[in-house]
């Protein structure tokens, strides 16, 4: 198994994330994907013990996805998570994350925040965002789930576990570089993945320069929309 | 078509094609991304020799004057070519990202290489 870490300017808070994976899971291989960091993401890294592929410049969120999901197709691996580098999802989760992966229940595992386990919602503290955000959040969630025709309560989540058919997928060129989520779900789905969500624990990210800032929002919804729409129309 | 006209036309069309056709000779423009510049120097060319053509042509768009449709088309190829534009860039950004994830991936493979041919102990994968 292999844990991929794509990391954008997250000189503060790898080391601790990557010290966090350790702890849960000493024996798995950590590798980070420097997207043209200007701070010293990569030796922070490299130093807390994790392997790091280092682009050349800022390359975008997807494609340092990408280029860990080709090392750990390249390297044979069977089983890949992926986590964001600022210390907002719970490594402790990643034994649920991959479980049913396992298992043979799923090829892809999505981590969600909203998912409820015994009754009591994971986000801890409670998921806060601004109102405009819940609602873009919720009107592709349920966009999302209306398509595939199963129940996705976070489309968003970057928290995801997936076996060597995804990975093969999700390495050729129909990866987005941009935002890749609920239109990967969409695409995945089509592709005749089992898709499975389990509950996990995210915490609120402190002091992060969101993705989700200036005009993002208004080009994520644009973006969204014309990738779910071609992807339906393509056979 | 008054003569001056046709003589300006005419100036411009012959001018574009041998530009184009010296850049392609210098390299300095793709055969590839040529053919639509070509097209619009004969086109200019064509109009400027048979004035009756640019005439049905305003007739057929409905155009009221033929300096009407001198710029409808002249307005059409620009769109279309930036369109064209936008499909190269596109291509070449997707080229790009490619090329910089393989770079990526050997220089990993490179580091590694290296650390274990520094130290004999290890034993290389």
């Amino acid at each position: 198994m292999l844990v991929l870490i794509p990391a954008y300017n997250e000189e503060i808070r790898i080391a601790s994330v990557i010290e966090n994976i350790r702890k849960h899971f000493p024996e798995t291989e950590v590798l980070v994907i420097d997207d043209g960091s200007t701070d010293r993401t990569g030796e922070e890294a490299s130093k807390s013990g994790a392997g790091v592929i280092s682009h050349p410049f800022n390359l975008g969120y997807g494609t340092a996805l990408q280029t860990g999901y080709r090392y750990a197709l390249a390297r044979g691996y069977d089983r890949l998570v992926q986590m964001d580098g600022d210390g907002q999802h719970d490594p402790s989760c990643i034994g649920d994350l991959i479980a049913p992966i396992e298992k043979g229940e799923a090829d892809i595992v999505i981590g969600s925040r909203f998912l409820k386990r015994g009754g009591i919602s994971p986000a801890h503290p409670p998921f806060r965002a601004p109102l405009i955000r819940r609602l873009g959040m919720a009107f592709f969630r349920t966009v999302t789930s209306l398509i595939i025709g199963q129940k996705i309560t976070d489309s968003t989540s970057g928290y995801q576990a997936m076996n060597r058919r995804v990975l093969e997928w999700v390495s050729g060129e129909k990866f987005p570089f941009d935002f890749p989520d609920a239109d990967v779900i969409i695409m995945l789905h089509r592709a005749g993945f089992r898709i499975k969500e389990v509950p996990v624990r995210m915490f609120e990210s402190q002091n992060r320069k969101s993705m989700h800032s200036g005009w993002k929002p208004l080009y994520y919804v644009f973006k969204m929309l014309l990738s779910i729409l071609v992807t339906l129309m393509r056979r | 078509m008054p003569i001056r006209n046709k003589l300006v036309a005419l100036i411009f069309g012959v001018g574009m094609l041998i530009l184009i056709i010296d850049l392609v000779r210098r390299k300095r423009l793709r055969e590839e991304y040529s053919w639509l510049w070509l097209m619009t120097g004969s086109v200019i060319l064509l109009l400027a020799l048979w004035f009756d053509l640019l005439k049905w042509i305003t007739h057929l768009v409905g155009a009221v004057t033929p300096s009407s449709t001198i710029f409808l088309c002249a307005f059409l190829f620009l769109i279309f070519i930036s369109l064209h534009f936008s499909v190269v860039i596109s291509r070449l950004a997707d080229r790009n990202k490619d090329l910089a994830q393989k770079i990526a991936l050997l220089e990993m493979e490179v580091e590694k290489m290296k650390r274990n041919s520094q130290n004999p102990c290890t034993v290389s994968e």
